[in-house]
């Protein structure tokens, strides 16, 4: 097979490939930062919202779980865990999540273990609006049960 | 040796291998604490554990490059190094930032380390593979701007070759790429969109560039084949790497907030990303089979066509696995991707790094016809352990990945995310297993430095 081409077909089928791929690469792209908004309900991205990105950032919270399935494996995904715990209840969840970040780290012997981070309420508050946030995007139907 | 500035390599890659040491360490407390929660905690949490364990990788994936393009750019361009002195320095520029960062990591909570190293200015912090700090990130644009300037200005000086320009290409396309980490939308979805443009576009096309280079400036001097007819086939390899690679991005965007057209473009780009690699293989054993001349350095070859081979199955075979859409809705974010994952850097960029480093070092040790055989052997020795042993971890990650989907995500009776990974401890004793010998491979690998040359 590869007796048949030379090498500067296989040089032009490297450049015009590639820039081809690219160009719709980057027309592609254009559209899609176009639709993101929409599709994740930015019009919601409160403050709040935003601040607990940060905190999610800060304390490298993607060191050990998924959010939309990208991150570490180590720990449960959390773009479902409004639904998973909290019932899509924003009060619960909120409350749920005070009492849970305050409990780390759990003393289970040799359960994995989260670290305590020592957020302030409000912090924790941040964390849950971001979560909630996150929750509502649309993600093509994923995860595909509540188990994430 | 043809040109005495060849020498600046030997630091990059006595560096890269010890990092790589480092890496694998880190890689087999983490599969401690995988089934012991309680090991190392709280000293040294998971993320922390993890951070050094991806961070050492890519940087000493770097240092395995540089070392590699300052060894082939000037035997290539026939012209000495533009600047022997800026890559030494750099080199220790790059060494005191990457040590500082590691320290950093292990010392500093991750929070406090946010504050002390102004990300409240620019946050770029606490993504996953670009937890650097702003200016640990910064110092690594500077330290690839002069990587690039001294491979440039040398093949400008000299003569151009499709390696040399290939592998310019490549490593243009790392820096440009590399910009996109400091673009941190407050948009989780937004984020996440341009975070794929450094981690696929460096991982899936344009190292493949550099990879591509480096197999062929090897496969070229151990076989003696046509330089015209290797050309060829590294500009077949990398063509098809650049059609499936670019569009094959967007296997990533499925289920991330992308709009839906990503699901098909992805799949259909991806399914043809295997073929470089398939065509990687055909390239290295027929070249192989048509060689000119019997090296005296064997193992050279052994680890290119090793090279081949593991980064097909890894990054052909195992990515293939997961990536077409249907199939990702059930296995994204689990096990399989973190198998894909371990075979895929192995094979393409851990193993082309052993490659160049088994054919240069015994050179840059006044070895021209390679070491002796004695130590030879020793090498192949620890190739077939580290193949083993990765290939024998990605399959234990393989199971682990099935077993979770098939308790998270099928059927109606579902298992929690804890209990099913209780579940799957036995099978993360068995990667952890073969985690130790790819560990002890790397151990008898390092001997095989100090076997005696026999007297001539």
């Amino acid at each position: 097979m590869t007796e048949r081409i030379t090498k500067s077909m296989a040089k032009n089928i490297y450049y015009g490939g590639g820039t081809f791929a690219l160009l719709i690469f980057i027309a592609l792209s254009f559209d899609t930062v176009h639709q993101i908004p929409k599709r994740s309900n930015q019009v919601n991205m409160t403050p709040s919202v935003v601040e607990g990105k940060r905190i999610w950032e800060q304390n490298d919270c993607v060191g050990c779980h998924t959010l939309i399935g990208e991150g570490a494996y180590y720990a449960p995904e959390l773009m479902n865990v409004f639904q998973r715990r909290g019932g899509s209840d924003v009060t619960a969840f909120k409350a749920y999540m005070q009492g849970w970040m305050a409990a780390q780290p759990l003393s289970t012997p040799n359960r994995r273990k989260m670290p305590q981070f020592n957020l302030t309420p409000k912090q924790v508050d941040n964390l849950s609006d971001f979560l909630i946030w996150t929750s509502k995007v649309n993600a093509n139907d994923w995860p595909p049960t509540i188990e994430g | 040796m043809k040109y005495s500035s060849q020498a600046v390599a030997k630091p990059y890659f006595i560096f890269a291998l010890i990092l790589l040491a480092g890496e694998l360490l880190f890689g087999i407390l983490m599969g401690i604490q995988y089934v012991y929660g309680d090991f190392l905690f709280p000293l040294i949490p998971f993320n922390v554990l993890r951070m050094v364990h991806v961070n050492l990788l890519i940087v000493l994936l770097l240092f395995g490059f540089m070392g590699a393009t300052y060894y082939l750019v000037p035997e290539e361009a026939e012209h000495e190094l533009w600047s022997p002195k800026l890559a030494i320095i750099t080199f220790w520029v790059f060494v005191v930032a990457g040590v500082l960062t590691i320290l950093g990591y292990l010392f500093v909570p991750y929070a406090e380390l946010t504050k002390l190293t102004f990300n409240n200015i620019l946050p770029t912090m606490g993504r996953e593979f670009l937890e650097q700090p702003l200016p640990t990130k910064v110092g690594i644009v500077i330290v690839v701007l002069s990587y690039v300037l001294n491979t440039a200005m040398t093949v400008i000086k000299g003569r151009k070759t499709v390696i040399t320009t290939v592998l310019l290409t490549g490593l243009i396309g790392l820096a440009v790429f590399f910009l996109f980490s400091f673009y941190v939308p407050d948009n989780l979805i937004e984020d996440k969109f341009f975070w794929w443009f450094t981690v696929h576009l460096w991982v899936e096309a344009v190292w493949e560039l550099i990879l591509g280079a480096i197999l062929a400036f090897v496969v070229l001097k151990v076989t003696g084949v046509d330089r015209e007819h290797i050309d060829k086939w590294l500009y077949l390899i990398i063509a098809m790497t650049m059609v499936s690679g670019i569009l094959g991005t967007g296997h990533h965007f499925f289920y991330m907030g992308a709009p839906e057209y990503w699901l098909w473009i992805g799949s259909i780009s991806s399914a043809v990303e295997p073929l470089p690699f398939f065509l990687m293989i055909l390239f290295v054993f027929t070249m192989s089979k048509e060689r000119k001349i019997q090296h005296d350095n064997e193992i050279a070859l052994t680890w290119a066509k090793g090279t081949a081979v593991i980064s097909f199955l890894g990054a052909g075979v195992w990515g293939f696995m997961h990536t077409l859409a249907p199939v990702d809705m059930y296995t994204h974010g689990t096990q399989l991707t973190a198998a894909h994952g371990h075979l895929s850097f192995y094979g393409a960029y851990v193993m082309i790094v052993f490659t160049v480093i088994s054919y240069a070092m015994p050179i840059l040790r006044g070895r021209p016809h390679g070491n002796c055989k004695a130590a030879q052997k020793r090498e192949l020795i620890a190739f077939w352990m580290m193949n083993i042993g990765m290939v024998g971890l990605t399959l234990a990650l393989t199971v682990a990945g099935i077993m979770q989907i098939m308790d998270q995500r099928v059927g109606t009776h579902l298992v929690g995310f804890m209990e099913s990974q209780a579940s799957i401890s036995s099978v993360y004793f068995v990667r952890l297993g073969f985690g130790l010998l790819v560990f002890a491979g790397l151990l008898v690998y390092f001997s095989s430095f100090f076997v005696k040359e026999d007297k001539k």
